[in-house]
């Protein structure tokens, strides 16, 4: 009312200026704020989902690989002498044979003219320690084999598989020659000879190649003494020499060059054979033969090239001589690309390439098993009690404050109660599924208590109070009635609560579960690993081809994990009920 | 033994069911609506009365016949091997693996006799047991089933023990806490009082000193190994790799709560909230080998090419992914939280001419710190007792530094180290991890706590 006589007498009233050129432009920059705003929330979730993104990619193109092996295919005649010397045909003197023995007469055969025992002992590194495994469970369920020349499965050594893989180097073929080639000799160190400067371009490569090595260091050297910290001068004084005695062997651009593993390999394939070269000169090398020639015959040109393996040698785990094996069995259909089945059936191995999941796998189950058992009913029960029994007192208060404050407790003081209690106090096994059951039950059994709460809320009371209309008792009302009706929630839940356990790692690590176990656990107090436990393990070890199985493991899991949250999603979705 | 138990139980337990419930259906004849309760309620009765009497006899006559079994054997030898704990425990493991014939060499008369009463007591221990537990079984199906009359509440019986039952379920969350208490507080005890213990630091040199080198003096005449039990290089490590983790995933975290909250559309919501549903899902050591195998080489190539140097096992790399681990923690309770201030309150905004920025950021946030606050606690205390990102991208020497491109190590980082293994469970060393875990789970709690009474305030307030 006053405000009617303020304006009676005259005043005149405040009126929001929204036209002047100010005002406008105060609006436009409100809006832009608001604009703004809203992309800062857009690119945070962006964000957020890129890096999602990012790891999963990231971990499916390391993986991926991990899920094909190579072996070599090879004709191998399973003797009897080596096979079964006595002819008894005992199925465990034929188990016990030594297969390898045929695998690398077989090899042998495939890669041949290999003389000396370095040689030898190169191309036989190419296998894997359990190469044999396949043919020995062969032979002996068929012992009719022996006599016979068969054709086996050969599996490759981790280094070898990778290098298949692509991770060894780029191959790369020069020009078709000009000149006709001469080599002085088949095997050995030799030199051949051409008519015309086939080597120069390469030579050129070679000292460009040099050239920057030199600057490389030159500019570490700079680094490190900007850094100045003091211990670092001998490092410095040896890196300018380093760079002084490379670029000494620049003076001469048309000089020989001796080739070291520090650069990239060159290669002269000729006559069926291949010379790694030592010394390059523009029409002349020196090198060791890597695969026998068939003759010294000279070669026309277009007959013989110049190959390079882009990768020095000290860069990659795979020698000179193991690529050119390796290539050779490949371009003669030696090599064969298969699933990895052994990833799935085997246990755990030092060998990359014999190494599987199964083991980790069944422990997990045997795991989970045993926290399900707890958990689920335990959870269920005292979810019922708190939200329907339970009197307002400061006792259940505490339970109630109790159970949220250990749902946050940090997992690995779960793996301190463990060790604590059910292995020093009540001496359970150490590494065993049951006490690692245990453990992941107390872990997940707020999350469990929680969730079925939630649920059985969810539940309208008036489903609870027809029954106790009609003469129900609260138990038969809740036990018949709620519970039934909650129990989609509940599943969900533990779902969610499975999978929770299913990924938790720490805990384990405090009970033991990190020992090194070949075996397939057959019982809950034998000793076993799970998924999660086996990543860590994995991830640790410094081998390469251990890092693809690492992130192939991981695949596993999150695959699992993927199908649980999707089977809990799906159930929500099913019998989901709105009241 | 335990199946014989087993079966009998089962077969005791089944026939007090049948037993009781048929005579419930005699007794009421045809007119069954005149027994108090159903006949199904009498069979459960008496069977739970076989059960609950059973079970007990079962676990209080397992340990007991243990004990004796151990004692008669351990009396074949003299007394003063049997007092000295670690002579008597030798002296048991041979004779179980003298019975388990599981023998390296020739065993001693002694060990031998000692196995053989060791054997019997521990037979005639367990036929004791089932005897007992048969005759009590049977002593309560009998009296269970005697009880059964029209006017009986067997109904009302068997609920009491439903709910004494459910209680106990409920209780073993409280146990838990106390079980974490008791074994993680009495091993700490004993790492700073027992005297027995070489090398315990005193109290206030562990909280306060800033060395740490835990050495396990493996016997007696090693000497003196220095070692240092410093808590504070742990705290500062884990403090720097919680605040970076937060620097990470507080803002992320919080914006993109609000977009979804208050900007998204239903559509956009159901895409990115089950992303974040998908990050949260992922097992932390899936995010360790992330980033101790891409995110820190990365690091260290990027501060190569600056001119950086940038330790492998950077707090940075470790800080970096477990932001992107909380991310999701700190959007879904803001997300709640945020939802759950009243739409009036936006409206009166609106009214007022405020765009939808204005009425967030001065109004809704606001309203909504006390859960935002309490969302940012339950993120530090979850970063705080992470363990596999640390333990696989964090370093283990104990730097007191905060730069963050150095290595550190933290809290859970050093129970693990120590705890993987083999343990002697009398070295400072080893009970030095139970300490750290008592600190661990102090700090934890106490961010925990203080987090959910804010929430539940809270909630109180708009409710």
């Amino acid at each position: 009312m006053t405000d009617i006589g303020f304006t009676s007498q005259g005043i005149a009233p405040r009126r929001t200026d929204t036209r002047s050129v100010a005002a406008k432009a105060r609006l436009k920059a409100r809006y832009r704020s608001n604009t703004r705003f809203r992309w800062y929330g857009i690119s945070a979730l962006a964000i957020a989902s890129a890096f999602l993104v990012i790891l999963i990619t990231d971990i499916f193109t390391k993986g991926m690989p991990a899920f094909w092996q190579h072996s070599i295919v090879a004709d191998v005649a399973v003797t009897e002498d080596i096979v079964d010397p006595d002819g008894k045909r005992d199925p465990s003197a034929i188990l016990g044979a030594d297969y390898m023995a045929l695998a690398r007469t077989a090899l042998a055969a495939a890669v041949p003219g290999i003389e000396g025992r370095t040689q030898k002992k190169q191309l036989n590194d190419l296998l894997s320690s359990g190469a044999a495994d396949e043919l020995r469970t062969e032979v002996a369920a068929h012992p009719e084999m022996i006599g016979k020349t068969v054709k086996a499965n050969f599996l490759l050594s981790d280094t070898a598989d990778l290098y298949l893989k692509g991770d060894g180097t780029p191959i790369i073929n020069s020009a078709p020659s000009l000149g006709t080639a001469t080599p002085s000799a088949t095997a050995g160190e030799i030199t051949v000879l051409t008519t015309d400067t086939d080597f120069a371009a390469a030579l050129v490569e070679v000292k460009k190649d040099i050239q920057s090595k030199a600057a490389a260091l030159s500019a570490e050297a700079d680094r490190l003494q900007r850094l100045n910290s003091g211990t670092t001068a001998d490092r410095i004084a040896e890196l300018r020499k380093d760079a002084k005695s490379l670029e000494a062997r620049l003076s001469n651009p048309n000089s020989e060059e001796v080739l070291d593993g520090k650069i990239a390999s060159h290669l002269v394939e000729i006559n069926g054979g291949l010379v790694k070269v030592t010394k390059l000169a523009s029409s002349v090398v020196t090198g060791d033969v890597l695969i026998p020639l068939k003759s010294t015959e000279a070669a026309a040109p277009g007959q013989w090239q110049l190959i390079t393996y882009a990768t020095p040698e000290t860069d990659r785990s795979i020698s000179d001589r193991g690529v050119a094996f390796l290539e050779h069995l490949r371009s003669n259909g030696h090599v064969e690309k298969q699933f990895n089945w052994r990833f799935f059936t085997a246990g755990d191995s030092r060998e990359a390439e014999l190494a599987g999941v199964r083991g980790a796998i069944v422990g997990s189950l045997l795991t989970l098993f045993v926290t399900m058992i707890i958990c689920l009913p335990i959870g269920v029960l005292a979810a019922i009690y708190l939200e329907q029994f339970a009197p307002k007192n400061r006792l259940t208060d505490l339970i109630d404050i109790n159970i949220n404050n250990l749902a946050a407790v940090p997992s690995i003081v779960f793996g301190l109660l463990g060790l604590a209690v059910f292995l020093n106090f009540f001496g359970l096994p150490r590494s065993a599924p049951l006490v690692g059951g245990l453990v992941l039950a107390l872990l997940v059994l707020p999350t469990i208590i929680i969730t079925s709460r939630a649920a059985l809320r969810a539940v309208p009371p008036s489903v609870q109070e027809a029954a106790l209309g009609i003469g129900a008792s609260k138990q038969q009302a809740i036990f018949h009635h709620v519970l039934p009706l909650a129990m989609p929630g509940i599943m969900t839940g533990t779902i969610i609560g499975m999978a929770h356990a299913l990924g938790e790692t720490a805990p384990l690590l405090m009970i033991g579960m990190v020992a090194f176990i070949v075996d397939v656990p057959k019982g809950f107090t034998e000793s076993a690993t799970v998924l999660p436990v086996q990543i860590y393990l994995w991830s640790d070890l410094p081998e390469p081809a251990f890092q693809s199985k690492t992130a192939a493991a991981i695949i596993v899991l999150l695959t699992v994990l993927f199908v649980m949250n999707g089977a809990a999603i799906w159930l929500r979705k099913k019998f989901e009920r709105r009241w | 033994m335990p199946a014989l138990y087993l079966a009998a139980t089962v077969l005791l337990v089944m026939a007090g069911f049948f037993v009781s419930r048929g005579r419930a259906i005699a007794v009421g004849g045809a007119k069954l609506s005149q027994l108090h309760s159903l006949p199904v309620y009498h069979g459960l009765y008496t069977a739970a009365l076989v059960l609950v009497p059973m079970l007990l006899v079962y676990a209080i006559g397992t340990p007991v016949v243990g004990w004796l079994a151990e004692h008669n054997a351990l009396s074949n030898f003299p007394s003063e091997s049997i007092t000295d704990p670690l002579a008597r425990s030798t002296l048991l493991r041979e004779i179980t693996n003298l019975i388990a014939g599981v023998t390296s060499g020739e065993s001693s008369e002694a060990t031998r006799s000692a196995a053989v009463s060791f054997t019997e007591t521990h037979v005639l221990g367990q036929r004791v047991i089932l005897a007992t537990g048969i005759v009590v079984g049977f002593a309560a199906g009998f009296w269970g089933t005697n009880k059964v009359a029209l006017r009986f509440r067997a109904r009302d019986r068997f609920e009491y023990i439903v709910q004494v039952l459910l209680f106990l379920c409920a209780a073993i969350a409280v146990l838990t806490t106390f079980g974490i208490l008791f074994s993680v507080a009495g091993e700490s005890y004993r790492f700073f009082f027992d005297p027995a213990i070489i090398g315990r630091p005193g109290v206030f040199d562990f909280l306060f000193g800033t060395e740490w080198n835990p050495q396990a003096a493996m016997r007696a005449d090693q000497g003196e190994i220095a070692t240092a039990y410093g808590f504070i290089p742990l705290l500062a490590g884990t403090l720097l790799i919680t605040v970076i983790a937060i620097l990470v995933a507080g803002p992320l975290g919080l914006l993109s709560a609000i977009y979804l909250a208050e900007f998204a559309s239903p559509k956009v919501r159901a895409i990115f909230k089950p992303v974040l549903e998908i990050l949260a899902g992922i097992p932390t050591v899936v995010l360790g080998f992330f980033a101790a195998l891409t995110v820190a080489p990365l690091l260290r190539g990027a501060g190569e090419t600056i001119g950086l140097d940038i330790a492998s096992e950077s707090a940075l790399a470790a800080g970096l992914v477990m932001g992107m681990m909380i991310i999701p923690f700190i959007s879904s309770l803001s997300d709640d939280v945020i939802n759950a201030v009243p739409q009036a309150m936006r409206d009166g905004a609106y009214a007022l001419g405020a765009t939808q920025a204005e009425t967030i950021r001065q109004v809704v946030l606001p309203a909504a710190l006390p859960g935002i606050v309490a969302a940012f606690m339950l993120a530090i205390s979850r970063a705080i007792g992470e363990t596999m990102i640390v333990v696989m991208a964090a370093g283990l020497a104990a730097n007191l530094t905060l730069n963050p491109l150095h290595a550190v190590t933290t809290i859970t980082v050093q129970i693990k180290t120590i705890l993987v293994g083999d343990q002697e469970f009398d070295s400072a060393k080893t009970l030095a991890a139970f300490a750290l875990g008592l600190v661990l789970f102090f700090i934890t709690l106490f961010l925990n706590y203080i987090a959910l009474r804010i929430v539940r305030k809270y909630q109180e307030q708009y409710d």
